[in-house]
């Protein structure tokens, strides 16, 4: 160990826990939060507007075209422009990335409904179901997959677009690419990729695992094709 | 019993689906609506359990208006299938039939019981009750369908269209599936198809609706067959009336031959043109010609007193004697049906 730069590992075990807020454990607990609030709120947000949209037709063209600007817009003018509001805060993050979680989750929750087929919704009032509970019971779980495979996209963007965050100081694992680019020194770089990576594949394992405990139809509907 | 009152479905753009409808569909009977599309047959059956609202008129449900009872307690009384089955995707196949009873609120063991005992009924293996719908054919999903409708035994059973996706083959057991349930359950059913040979197999009562949503005639399928009520209806019953009509004309009045069998071994020498080959057990083994005692011909059965007249022409034209024969519930035969007995039997046909 000379007065050369530190290896990777030696890099990742100084800075692992340095108990300052830009360890690379607060950071990367940092980054989970700013990634998981927007896809929680996104999904909680888009049900009932989704199925707002479905049950008021006419609401759908206008809130699609909306999220559709919303997501057009960069994320770095919605920074600053809510920073007069929120402050160099996490919110500051996690409202515009839970617009564009919205702006996916929407059509998904539309689309899910519509995937029910006409005579399976037909045959739910035939039997009797009450509105409410055929849209539980039937409707919904039928929407299950294709709004997972919307829940996806969101998950894996989301925790690669917090890393913007870190033009306003609140990037999680990002702040370690700005790092980087202050001083050329690759270790950050390479661990804040790897860790984005890593926590994006790991969500997406998780809604996969999620979806075929949640929908063994699904699965069993391939194994017959 | 289901009884229209004049009912008629008009829409808001102008468009007359159901015109003034009056019938009544008795209980224990199976009632077919039939006509070509845009006849209304559909939105007729779905004004019974208000899927539809009638726009005037009336239904009655035993006497009952069913404008007064909740939908979804009216619907849970009246059991439904459709054309598609319409089986919930992403439940398996016993929830899909015990849906009705958790909609009533049994316990959930009791239906799912019941709907172990419809499987069997409708003729489903049980192992099948854990699968999902994708996992099944066409058929065994059209099957799960009728159990569904049954599962909390409802008095009234409506049916649109259940066996039209299906093939051929699987849509005649389905069919005879139907009518042997029914023997066993006496449900007042209504069966909505537009394919004349199915409304004249399974109904006890045919309504004929043309386009517009009017009655044309509503008879017994004999009565239509023999006499249909105008040009319309004769055309929608297609050719072949006359044959067809036979197959609601019973055997049991077909005057049988038992001079004309002959043990096996025979060599000959009747005074009669042509012998039945009988075997031991009493089974028909085939036609010899008196000329020719050495060559067994084909020959056509017919089961007498149960098989219809149609049956038996069918059995006469399969064999070059010309007669059909008559058999027994297990085979056997129990005489002969020659030329001149089936032409009196058909002059009779004719007259009445």
């Amino acid at each position: 160990m000379g007065d050369g730069p530190p290896s990777i590992w030696e890099w990742i075990a100084r800075n692992w826990d340095t108990g300052r807020v830009d360890s690379i454990r607060n950071l990367l607990t940092d980054h989970l939060t700013m990634s998981l609030v927007p896809i929680l709120l996104s999904l909680v947000v888009a049900l009932p507007l989704g199925l707002a949209c479905v049950r008021w037709r006419w609401l759908y063209q206008p809130t699609s075209g909306l999220m559709n600007i919303v997501y057009a817009i960069p994320s770095l003018p919605i920074f600053m422009l809510l920073i007069s509001v929120t402050g160099l805060s996490q919110t500051t993050v996690i409202i515009p990335l839970t617009f564009y979680g919205m702006a996916v989750l929407i059509p998904a929750v539309v689309d899910g409904l519509g995937s029910v087929p006409d005579h399976v919704r037909q045959s739910a009032v035939a039997m009797g179901f009450t509105p409410l509970r055929r849209l539980l019971a039937v409707e919904l779980p039928i929407a299950v997959p294709v709004v997972l495979a919307g829940l996806r996209v969101v998950a894996v963007s989301s925790i690669s677009l917090v890393s913007v965050g870190a033009l306003i100081g609140q990037g999680g694992l990002g702040s370690l690419f700005t790092r980087a680019y202050q001083n050329p020194f690759m270790p950050p770089v390479i661990v804040g990729i790897v860790l984005i990576v890593a926590l994006a594949l790991v969500a997406d394992g998780l809604l996969v695992l999620a979806q075929r405990l949640l929908t063994p139809w699904v699965r069993a509907r391939k194994g017959r094709a | 019993m289901i009884t229209f009152d004049a009912v008629t479905k008009r829409y808001p753009d102008g468009t007359v689906a159901v015109d003034g409808l009056s019938l009544e569909a008795p209980t224990g009977e199976i009632t077919v609506f039939v006509g070509p599309s845009g006849c209304g047959k559909t939105t007729s059956l779905r004004m019974i359990n208000r899927m539809i609202d009638a726009t005037e008129g009336q239904i009655l449900l035993d006497g009952v208006p069913v404008q007064g009872i909740d939908p979804p307690t009216l619907r849970r009384g009246i059991g439904y299938v459709i054309q598609q089955a319409g089986l919930f995707p992403h439940r398996r196949i016993v929830d899909n039939v015990a849906t009705v009873p958790y909609l009533l609120g049994w316990d959930r063991r009791k239906a799912r019981a019941r709907a172990m005992e419809l499987l069997e009924r409708v003729g489903l293996d049980s192992a099948l009750a854990r699968r999902y719908p994708f996992q099944l054919s066409g058929g065994q999903q059209q099957r799960v369908g009728v159990a569904r409708a049954l599962a909390a035994d409802p008095p009234v059973l409506l049916m649109d269209e259940p066996f039209s996706a299906v093939d051929p083959v699987v849509r005649t057991s389905l069919q005879d599936e139907l009518l042997r349930l029914q023997a066993e359950l006496n449900k007042t059913i209504v069966f909505v198809t537009h394919d004349i040979d199915e409304a004249i197999k399974l109904g006890d009562r045919v309504a004929v609706l043309r386009v517009g949503g009017r009655l044309a005639q509503l008879a017994d399928p004999k009565t239509l067959l023999s006499d249909p009520a105008d040009d319309f209806v004769r055309e929608f019953l297609g050719r072949d009336r006359g044959i067809r009509r036979l197959q609601f004309v019973s055997t049991a009045g077909l005057r049988l031959r038992t001079d004309l069998t002959v043990e096996e071994g025979f060599g000959g020498g009747t005074a009669e043109p042509w012998a039945l080959v009988v075997s031991a057990d009493g089974a028909p083994v085939g036609w010899v010609a008196d000329a020719r005692p050495d060559v067994l011909e084909p020959f056509g059965t017919f089961v007498h007193g149960r098989d219809s007249m149609r049956s038996a022409l069918d059995a006469a034209l399969l064999s070059p004697s010309g007669c059909a024969v008559g058999v027994d519930e297990n085979g056997k035969v129990v005489g002969v049906a020659t030329r001149e007995a089936l032409d009196e039997a058909l002059a009779e046909a004719a007259d009445g």
